[in-house]
């Protein structure tokens, strides 16, 4: 890890002043010089250059560092899948996380120039700065909780669906396995096996729900009776058990509401709707009809998106980097904006652009070198991606959230304990931070020839 | 508070900690300040006369004047009640006792602690991989005659045979966990008429359907925590496999594509293959986390009837929630999948790091019956002497639970993931954990789990 931290720290210190053999333009000696950059030197020797060259010697050797095995770690990662999926979500990381965070900031900071209270929401974009990386993980992880009443996200997303699509009565609720004839006949619907005759109430008990948890004031169950196509859709458990199964036992409650269909040759022929005491009635057209209870009845309440599950897991870790990078971002661009020469702009408006066109045009192309910097520090501050991901991640999902930086981290110190390995995917990690930080010192040089 | 309750959960637990940085971050602060309270209270309480108990067999040296430091896991009340077994000790010798906590990765504080020159006088060890691993390094002591001889007196063989590692006796397993343990919810019970606690692997699956059917979630599994899913394998497995087979897989002597590997699986999906059992589905229990599995069951508008795990789950009922152990809140073992109940078992053992009389007389002290009872008298602690007086235990429900650990005899199993490497039974999000996670995810692939589990066992026996 310590040389993933200082790879990164190194871009800025390589450029050094190159030192002229005889005495410079203001006078200074050679051995002078040196003196005065040797705290630098030695500084930037023990915490730099030391650990890059100890992580590659250590990549070269086994978990315990007394076997030399040559590039074998370097074989390894390549063909453990972990390590793969790691490589495969810092690409996605790098791709997407930079790219937004910076349009996010382009647009806030365009945006805040033009309205009233923008220092003000400046300070709340940039707020989240302000806090660690571990706590922001740790309110992440309650945001995306999967319970809508302990996580915001999917609070939302569940208030969302509820408009949309109303719940069903008896959540939850099923035939009893035992003591009904009704089976699942497929999307959550259930359908008896034989048919309702006339004369002979059907009987369709359910269970599945406590009876002290009914919605309303349940009245109790009564057995129908009478010549037609009737029957009784009721709780089949009283508090405390007993009881036969099957049967409608004194005590034990009425569902009422509950859509019952009468279904010949796949078809509905009729339908009605169990009363207050859980009977109901079909017309005389449904006499030898299956009786089927729509999934309507039991669908179960919208449980929410699964965050933090296999498929969402690392664009929900990235949405709440960008919560957090959003502000740095604005700031430096914003900072970028204060320097752009307004008549420009003013000269385009003239000109007749409207506001995307001087925007797209004439805006965005002077800030590009901003864009270009706060790009590239975010790729670098993307790769070593760690804190975030370890925590947010939960234990089930944390091999499809991997990335480079954690699996070097649990690699070497997490079960495994194997530190060439380690050191290895710290390498690896040097090796792609590298050309970003040659393109950075390129900007660098002709910024500075300008 | 939640890192306190977490350390009493497992010896595996330690180990997965490191998953949960902010627990860890909490324990670390915790662990700081306790050390801080730790030595002041010892200051105060150094004042020991050196008078021998009458009435024991016990026979201690006199000590006055040393100083001998211990070091554990435990922090908070944990610390607290076996600071009560040191002051008797100081009591009957003399000598000044230090404790030191471990923080979270005793191991590793160990080996940093012995490298520096200055180990510890005692250590307790969660897991036996590390008693190994310290014996075959040669920075513990064996055991002396007198401690031996209370060890052989009070502990049974299976016991006994756990602190010994190539022909020789190095610790005493002072402390137990008995991890085939069903916690219910009586009101749950109550309400679906059951009056019988299931004794079989089939009876426990009818409860559950009876509890499903009267509208409790039947069974709360927290799946989040890849060690509860080895402790339902563990259980399942010894029950049905036997003992011989499974210390033959514990040492990876019989592979996990074994058929009776395959049977325990199966057996494991006629419930995790139930969502209608599962208290929030096999979704939910993928996304709960131990503790949470525990107050699922004892709080909130529809709790669910049961929850596994070992007896530090009543840590986690008398912090967490409201019910009352052994009214609202009961137990009762792990139903049989074979012939009998099976027994899976935790601890901590003691070892010398130091040779000297006080180290050994300390180790003689904890393999008696007298610093058992007074342990057993603090509450939330299991000790595996069977000699001690079992009526000690301070609740009904720890007595009953010590009563099935006792009562396993020489067939109890030390926990199979907490023998294996690190890498294979330790590890949060790898190995055998993240294998039974998506067992659990789809319990219909027990071929693919096999294979999976196989093929990390495999990588990690041969680099461990």
């Amino acid at each position: 890890m310590t040389t993933v931290a200082n790879s990164t720290g190194g871009a800025g210190a390589l450029p050094t002043p190159s030192v002229s053999p005889r005495k410079s333009v203001s006078g200074t000696r050679l051995w002078v010089a040196v003196l005065f950059l040797l705290p630098a030197l030695v500084l930037l020797g023990a915490l730099v250059v030391y650990p890059i060259g100890y992580s590659i010697w250590r990549s070269l050797y086994d978990a315990d560092g007394s076997g030399f095995v040559g590039l074998k770690n370097y074989g390894d990662i390549f063909s453990n899948s972990a390590t793969l999926t790691a490589v495969r979500n810092t690409a996605i990381w790098v791709a997407v996380a930079p790219a937004l965070v910076t349009a996010l900031g382009l647009i806030f900071a365009v945006l805040t120039e033009r309205v009233r209270w923008g220092t003000a929401f400046k300070l709340i974009v940039f707020m989240p700065m302000a806090i660690s990386m571990l706590a922001a993980g740790i309110i992440f992880r309650l945001v995306y909780e999967q319970d809508p009443n302990l996580g915001a996200a999917n609070a939302v997303a569940k208030s969302i669906h509820d408009t949309f699509v109303s719940s069903s009565v008896y959540p939850g609720a099923r035939p009893n396995a035992t003591a009904s004839d009704l089976k699942p006949s497929g999307g959550g619907s259930f359908t008896s096996t034989g048919t309702v005759h006339a004369g002979t109430p059907a009987l369709l008990p359910l269970v599945g729900i406590a009876p002290n948890k009914l919605p309303g004031s349940p009245e109790n169950a009564k057995a129908a009776s009478g010549s037609g196509v009737t029957g009784t859709v009721w709780l089949d458990f009283k508090l405390g058990g007993g009881g036969t199964k099957g049967k409608v036992d004194p005590g034990e409650k009425a569902l009422k509401g509950v859509k019952v269909e009468a279904v010949k040759d796949g078809k509905v022929v009729a339908s009605a709707k169990s009363g207050a005491d859980g009977t109901f009635a079909l017309p005389a057209k449904a006499d030898g009809a299956q009786l089927r209870l729509p999934s309507s009845n039991f669908s179960a309440p919208y449980s929410g998106i699964d965050w933090l599950g296999p498929t969402l897991v690392t664009p929900a870790i990235i949405g709440s980097y960008v919560w957090m990078w959003a502000g740095f971002a604005m700031v430096l661009i914003a900072a970028g904006l204060a320097g752009v020469d307004r008549n420009l702009l003013e000269a385009a408006r003239v000109d007749g652009a409207n506001e995307w066109q001087v925007f797209r045009r004439v805006t965005v192309p002077l800030l590009a070198p901003v864009l270009i910097v706060v790009l590239i520090t975010l790729m670098i501050n993307v790769m070593k991606i760690f804190d975030l991901v370890y925590i947010i991640a939960p234990q089930p999902s944390q091999d499809d959230a991997n990335v480079l930086a954690l699996q070097l981290f649990l690699s070497s110190f997490g079960g495994g304990g194997n530190e060439g390995i380690g050191s290895a995917i710290g390498v690896l990690l040097l090796l792609l931070v590298l050309p970003v930080m040659l393109v950075n010192i390129r900007r660098l040089r002709k910024e500075r020839e300008r | 508070m939640n890192g306190a309750v977490m350390r009493s959960t497992s010896s595996k637990n330690r180990t997965l900690r490191a998953a949960k940085p902010a627990a860890a971050l909490l324990a670390a602060a915790l662990a700081l300040a306790l050390t801080g309270c730790g030595g002041s209270d010892n200051k105060s309480d150094n004042g020991g006369s050196g008078a021998s108990e009458s009435g024991s067999s016990l026979k201690l040296p006199k000590l006055d004047g040393q100083t001998l430091e211990v070091a554990a896991v435990w922090t908070g009340p944990e610390q607290e009640n076996f600071l009560k077994v040191l002051d008797e000790f100081k009591k009957r010798t003399g000598a000044k006792v230090n404790f030191v906590p471990t923080g979270n990765n005793t191991s590793t504080f160990l080996g940093t602690k012995i490298q520096g020159g200055k180990p510890p006088d005692v250590a307790f060890l969660p897991q036996v991989g590390v008693l190994h691993q310290f014996a075959d390094k040669g920075w513990l002591k064996p055991l002396g005659a007198d401690a031996q001889a209370q060890l052989e007196k009070n502990f049974s063989k299976g016991w006994v045979d756990l602190g010994a590692w190539k022909g020789k006796q190095y610790g005493v397993y002072a402390k137990a966990a008995n991890k085939s343990l069903v916690w219910y919810n009586t009101a749950a019970f109550d309400a679906a008429g059951i009056t019988a606690t299931p004794k079989t692997w089939k009876d426990f699956l009818t409860t559950a359907q009876t509890l499903s059917d009267a509208g409790s979630p039947a069974v709360s599994i927290g799946g989040a925590d890849g060690w509860t899913l080895t402790d339902w394998f563990e259980n399942v497995y010894l029950s049905q496999a036997g003992p011989e087979k499974y210390d033959q897989l514990a040492t990876h002597k019989i592979k996990w594509t074994d058929p009776s590997v395959k049977e325990a699986l199966t057996t494991l999906a006629q419930l995790w293959g139930k969502n209608d059992l599962i208290a929030g589905g096999t979704k939910g229990a993928l996304n709960t986390e131990f503790p949470k599995s525990v107050t699922q069951t004892f709080s909130g508008g529809t709790p669910a009837a049961m929850v596994f795990e070992g007896d530090f789950v009543a840590a986690n009922i008398n912090a967490d929630t409201k019910a009352k152990m052994g009214t609202d809140a009961k137990v009762f073992p792990f139903p049989a999948v074979g012939s009998d109940s099976p027994v899976v078992s935790g601890g901590d053992v003691a070892v010398a790091l130091k040779d000297g009389k006080g180290a050994q007389a300390l180790l003689t002290f904890l393999a008696s019956t007298d610093a058992a009872e007074i342990w057993a008298a603090q509450g939330g602690i299991l000790s595996p002497n069977k000699e001690m007086d079992q009526s000690k235990y301070k609740d009904a429900i720890t007595r009953q639970i010590a009563k099935a650990l006792i009562g396993a005899g020489d067939k109890f199993r030390f926990d199979m993931s907490d023998q294996a490497p690190a890498a294979f039974g330790g590890t949060a999000g790898i190995g055998e954990w993240k294998d039974l996670q998506d067992f659990l995810r789809n319990p219909k692939d027990v071929a693919g789990t096999q294979q999976k589990l196989e093929a990390d066992a495999a990588k990690a026996y041969a680099a461990g």
